[in-house]
């Protein structure tokens, strides 16, 4: 689309951007519904925010009137599973360049159907400016807000509710991003904002907040100085010079001062002291890069060292940048952070926001929209339709996009319920759900993309056949392919675009995009399917397990949890037995598996550890349907229950490959139930309990759980976490440190990286940790 | 300043520049060090010695005059044999400009002047009779210190400066007039002492004696405070700085010198802590000094010397460059109590191509001007308030002649900080190096 809104560009003047066709549905999304506009109007871009619902197709599974006799009949599935429409809320951020203003908006009013909307929140500088045309072409009246008040509530919401928002820029490392995990207390901090002067602002709750100085040396000087001195108008073209030019030529550095009798002194000859002092001459010529960078220095050095000075003077080492003059210009995030290094010594941390652009809009829009309180949901960021980091930044990305500044999309969607921490965390603050970063494990990335670009055939397959009723299925499905392969290359050339690059985000960004093309649950019939087969073997399953002697038999528990992981159907090496061998069964898995010792093998110390007392609660992370969950988890939790731990059984509430789902486990569970006693008064007595985790990834973020599944894990003292699975146990939380016994177990299907953990395919991971003092 | 020839590829009179030594190495000396190295001393001063006495004395804060030190100082061989040969400088050797002190001894003898060897008289009598030297080196004549005693003699204390770029013909014009014969010592400071010291040595046959700039900076504020300022006061302030009617230059009496920030305008800036003679600190410093005023406005107004810089901006309008809050919000920033005439983006009104055709090279100059300044007085602020200390001395040659700026950093200063703060000023702002380089010479602690 860039492309588009590029053909008038280089001479390109107002008229030919306001003749430049929009492609409409690919940026300004959902406007049927939209309501609770915002816009926040810059010096050159505008970013626009509204609130709207999307409508796709979930599918739903409800048991048959009577299970109980149902499951006993060969040919019947063990429930129904109906396609229902259901609405989600959605907020939409765009940003677009200020010339394009009168097309946008006419755009927006002609597919504007709602009606109800009748004010605009409007920030920014520009708001004045713009008053009268937005009043005019959208009918709607403009509502000034506060552009600080605006910016700090956007950054609240931000740093609140996107995983790896913030990051640090390290000039020599590759990738050059490094993003940081949420901090469970976002407060107290200091943002720095550098538009034309520098504000800058201590935030310390969500509603308290101080401006405590400022400055007027900013992206304007930078940006009025430059163009006096370099005849150059435009801000980027600056950037550009600056970034091609010798500071030293203008600059009197202390090498100038002492000549080379610096390095004896222990100082460094290339540091400045003083910026443009050798240009106190009449008779030379400066050159317009030498001048330019000269400035960018003196500019970012003197912005660098007041921030410090604030952030010692009120004690904060956090201290975040945004502005015209940072956002998206690595030039910029580069002289600010060695800045803030080299004035405190690495005490001070700059840090920058992957969405800082949109903080006014955000901020804008949630002031407008208090009356929805969009503060009490969590929400997350949509992979498939954001645009990225650096999307639109010409240093890093001269292909995607000829100019700076095009379009660029923020979606969110709103979660059903909040999201927080797993009380259980040993240290909630230095937990990092991943156990590779890809952005920095160049090899691991080339793998993983190369292994999810191979698999993409067979997931398209697998969402044509999931909707054989649906005309256009095969249509979707070939978009979806488009979408996540295009995912895939941009995220090849820039790892960093949605923040650190993992086998989780590569998981999760290929459910957005095959919801955004209506397959949300393209394995429904597979689960279904594999549930009904597996509920039928449960009985012969315990009855074996409750001939086994005690020993023997919490050995074929875990040997049958093991085996259970082994349907599954995200990993290749298994889907291609399955696709081939429809008789693969329970057994079949068990002989798959690794003989002991295993890859990783603390049963012996699980074992002696059972031997004792019973735990009092165990929380359980599930992972696949049929007959994981069924033949491997369900007798697992019923010797648990058996043994006297209360059992809380926790599924994804949305779906992801075949991953069992809240609503399934709940009618497995009265399924099983109905077969056996145990499990059937466990329910009933409230000692096992289904929930949801609140996610709809096929992996596992500790910090980001339902929060009903945190107020039961301590309402019950839960002292046993086990997490099952590859996505679950091994790309995440292979590492993670919890403050109770943990039990982390799974099946390596992907021959790479058994290897790379040493083992080969199939290997078996159980790692049983008990916490040290 | 040898017979014309200093200065000689230059032809424009009087092409001073801004800015003083000390500042050189803004953004690059190691706090700690220079906090251990004052310490070290004043463990070694407490070693007995004759300069216990002097110390006293300058505790004592005696009045300006020679005649109350000299009845203090003791007189005789002992120091006589220790006191230096003539002729005694102290030379500080900045990024832009050279500050030269030369003590003219007004109490030789006959007997005395017969025995001067000619190069020394040569010497004297050009300093002391000119009050310009080839096209650049200039005395100032109003800032001289009459009736001066130091060790032991009664002289005149003379403030010469000439721009950097010329050090090569002075260190010719030493070799000319056979410096090196008289066996003198050159202390110097300032980071030339250090680029030239080769050059003095290979051309001139002199051995420079090398001095910490930061000490001799302090030393040399805290004596000429403790002389006075021929019977006035040494150290000033302004009251109503922002109001032009009733702005008043009055003298301050620096009783209490400690804590004080000092703040040293040279090139670049310089920011030091000082607790006491002895124990000071750096506490920061930054590149925007007076090399960046001067080396701004020659490539915005095609000015050659910093008067003239000045003398543009004092012409000037500065709002017509600068956006200002009211700019903005059409008022004051309620929310942050912000008043509409702060500027909110230095040169913010530059980003529009109408406003730059609009804007004279004056209103460049001025806006220039009050951007370096308001920062340099922002900064200081802020690391008074970190230090916890309330009077900021502001010195360097940024200051020479430019009460624009010293006015702004007296109103920004007291306005910001709510009256906690007061700006002060030293009438021989730029030469206090120097002065502590000669002080070393003559071994006055």
């Amino acid at each position: 689309m860039a492309e588009r809104g590029a053909s008038g560009g280089g001479s390109g003047g107002d008229s030919l951007d306001k003749s430049i066709t929009l492609p409409p549905d690919e940026i300004f999304r959902n406007l049927e519904n939209a309501k609770r506009f915002a816009i926040d109007i810059g010096g050159s871009l505008t970013k626009l925010a509204y609130y709207s619902t999307v409508q796709h197709k979930v599918a739903k599974v409800r048991s048959f009137d009577h299970p109980g006799k149902d499951v006993e009949q060969d040919h019947e599935p063990p429930y129904e599973i109906s396609v229902q429409e259901e609405i989600t809320a959605r907020l939409h951020f765009i940003k677009f360049e200020n010339t394009y203003m009168e097309a946008c908006l006419d755009f927006i009013r002609d597919h504007l159907v709602n009606t109800e909307t009748k004010v605009i929140q409007a920030t920014g500088g520009g708001a004045y400016k713009f008053k009268d045309l937005i009043e005019e072409k959208l009918r709607l009246k403009v509502d000034k807000e506060d552009v600080m008040t605006c910016l700090i509530k956007g950054c609240n919401f931000v740093l609140k509710n996107i995983p790896h928002e913030a990051f640090m820029y390290q000039k020599d490392s590759d990738p050059e991003f490094r993003f940081q995990t949420n901090h469970p207390n976002i407060f107290p901090y200091l943002l720095v904002n550098i538009g034309s002067g520098v504000s800058i602002v201590k935030v310390e709750t969500e509603d308290r907040f101080e401006w405590i100085g400022g400055s007027s040396i900013g992206g304007g000087t930078f940006w009025g100085l430059g163009a006096l001195l370099t005849k150059t108008k435009k801000f980027d073209e600056l950037l550009q010079l600056a970034s091609r030019g010798r500071h030293a030529n203008v600059d009197m550095l202390v090498q100038d001062i002492y000549g080379g009798a610096h390095q004896t002194l222990g100082l460094s000859g290339n540091l400045i002291a003083s910026s443009f002092g050798k240009s106190a001459t009449a008779d030379r010529e400066f050159s317009k890069e030498d001048m330019a960078k000269s400035l960018l220095h003196m500019i970012s050095n003197d912005i660098g060292q007041l921030a410090c000075l604030y952030a010692k003077l009120h004690g904060l080492d956090r201290v975040y940048f945004g502005g015209f003059f940072i956002r998206g210009h690595p030039v910029t995030m580069r002289t600010i952070t060695y800045s803030i290094n080299f004035f405190s010594k690495g005490e001070v941390q700059a840090l920058f926001l992957r969405h800082e652009g949109y903080l006014g809009a955000i901020g804008a829009f949630l002031k407008g929209a208090e009356q929805d309180s969009p503060n009490q949901y969590s929400w997350g960021e949509n992979y498939a339709a954001s645009s990225g980091l650096m999307s639109t930044s010409p240093e890093l990305c001269p292909t995607q996009r000829a100019r700076s500044g095009t379009f660029d999309l923020l979606e969110m969607d709103r979660l059903e319920r909040p999201l927080v921490n797993l009380p259980l965390l040993l240290d909630p603050s230095s937990y990092v759900p991943d156990t590779v970063d890809l952005t920095d494990d160049a090899l691991a990335r080339q793998y993983w993309l190369t292994c999810f670009e191979e698999a993409l055939d067979g997931v398209v397959k697998r969402a044509v056949a999931s909707q054989p009723e649906s005309i256009d299925a095969a249509e979707r499905a070939e978009k979806f392919r488009q979408k996540y392969w295009s995912k895939l290359q941009t995220l090849r050339h820039q790892p960093f675009a949605y923040g650190t690059l993992t086998v989780r985000s590569l998981l999760d960004t290929r459910e957005h995009c095959l919801n955004e093309f209506n397959f949300p649950d393209p394995y429904s019939k597979v689960k279904q399917k594999e549930n009904g087969l597996a509920l039928k073997c449960f009985q012969s399953v315990t009855r074996s397990l409750d001939s086994l002697g005690w020993e023997e038999r919490q050995l074929a528990l875990v040997k049958g949890l093991l085996a259970g992981n082994v349907f599954d159907w995200g990993a290749k090496a298994v889907s291609d037995v399955l696709e081939s061998d429809p008789q693969f069964g329970f057994e079949e898995a068990k002989r798959k598996l690794q003989e002991r010792p295993w890859l990783v093998d603390s049963y012996t110390k699980w074992l002696q550890r059972l031997k004792g007392p019973p735990h009092k609660c165990a929380l359980i992370f599930a992972d696949n349907s049929g007959i994981d969950i069924i033949l491997g988890v369900f007798p697992f939790v019923r010797e648990l229950l058996f043994r006297g731990t209360e059992v809380i059984l926790a599924c994804n509430s949305g779906p992801a490959l075949n991953d069992v789902t809240y609503s399934e486990s709940l009618i497995v569970a009265e399924h099983i139930a109905a077969m056996d006693p145990i499990i059937c008064s466990a329910l009933r007595e409230d000692r096992l309990l289904l929930v949801q985790t609140g996610s709809s990834s096929p992996c596992l973020d500790l910090s980001r759980l339902d929060k009903g599944l945190a107020v039961l894990v301590r309402e019950r003292g839960a002292d046993l976490v086990v997490i099952e699975g590859m996505g679950r146990a091994i790309h995440t939380n292979y590492h993670a440190l919890l403050c109770c016994e943990s039990l982390k177990l799974a099946v390596v299907k992907n021959a790479w990286l058994a290897e790379r953990l040493g083992g080969q395919l199939f290997s078996v991971i159980f790692k049983y940790e008990v916490p040290t003092e | 300043m040898g017979a014309g020839r200093l200065g000689a590829p230059m032809e424009r009179q009087g092409r001073a520049a801004a800015a003083s030594a000390a500042a050189g190495e803004s953004v690059s000396l190691d706090v700690e060090t220079r906090r251990r190295e004052p310490l070290r001393r004043r463990a070694n001063s407490a070693v007995p010695s004759a300069s216990g006495a002097a110390e006293g004395v300058r505790r004592e804060r005696p009045g300006s005059l020679s005649g109350t030190a000299s009845t203090v100082r003791p007189r005789g061989e002992g120091l006589r044999k220790r006191r230096p040969l003539f002729p005694w400088f102290g030379l500080d050797i900045g990024g832009t400009l050279v500050k030269l002190v030369y003590f003219e001894p007004k109490d030789i003898t006959a007997e005395e002047e017969k025995e001067e060897v000619e190069s020394l008289k040569s010497i004297r009598k050009y300093l002391t009779s000119n009050v310009a030297y080839g096209s650049t080196g200039i005395r100032d004549v109003h800032l001289e210190l009459k009736d001066l005693t130091l060790c032991g003699r009664k002289g005149n204390l003379h403030f010469i400066r000439f721009p950097t770029h010329d050090m090569p013909a002075f260190i010719q014009m030493g070799k000319d007039k056979n410096f090196s014969s008289l066996h003198t010592v050159f202390c110097a400071t300032g980071g030339g002492s250090y680029k030239f010291e080769q050059d003095f040595l290979t051309i001139g046959d002199l051995q420079l004696h090398k001095l910490d700039e930061l000490d001799c900076l302090i030393k040399g504020i805290l004596y000429i405070d403790s002389v006075g300022f021929n019977g006035r006061s040494q150290c000033y302030y302004f009251e109503n700085p922002a109001d032009s009617e009733k702005c008043q230059k009055l003298p301050f009496d620096l009783k209490n010198p400690y804590p004080l920030l000092l703040v040293n305008i040279g090139s670049g800036v310089s920011i030091l802590a000082v607790y006491s003679k002895d124990n000071y600190k750096r506490v920061t410093g930054t590149s925007l000094g007076g090399g960046t005023f001067f080396g701004l406005c020659c490539l915005l107004t095609g000015c050659s010397t910093f008067e003239e810089a000045l003398e543009m901006a004092s012409r000037g309008d500065s709002t017509k460059v600068d956006k200002l809050v009211r700019d903005i919000y059409g008022g004051d920033y309620e929310r942050f109590g912000l008043p509409g005439w702060a500027v909110a983006s230095s040169f913010g009104n530059m980003m529009s191509k109408e406003k730059r055709e609009a804007a004279s090279k004056e209103d460049l100059a001025r806006a220039t001007l009050i951007t370096i300044t308001n920062n340099i007085g922002s900064i200081a602020r802020m690391c008074a308030l970190n230090e916890n200390i309330n009077q900021v001395v502001f010195v360097g040659n940024f200051l020479r002649v430019n009460t624009i700026a010293m006015r702004l950093l007296a109103y920004a200063l007291d306005y910001w900080s709510k009256g906690q703060l007061k700006a002060l000023f030293s009438e021989h702002e730029g030469y206090f190096g120097a002065v502590g380089a000669l002080l070393e010479l003559l071994k006055i602690p």
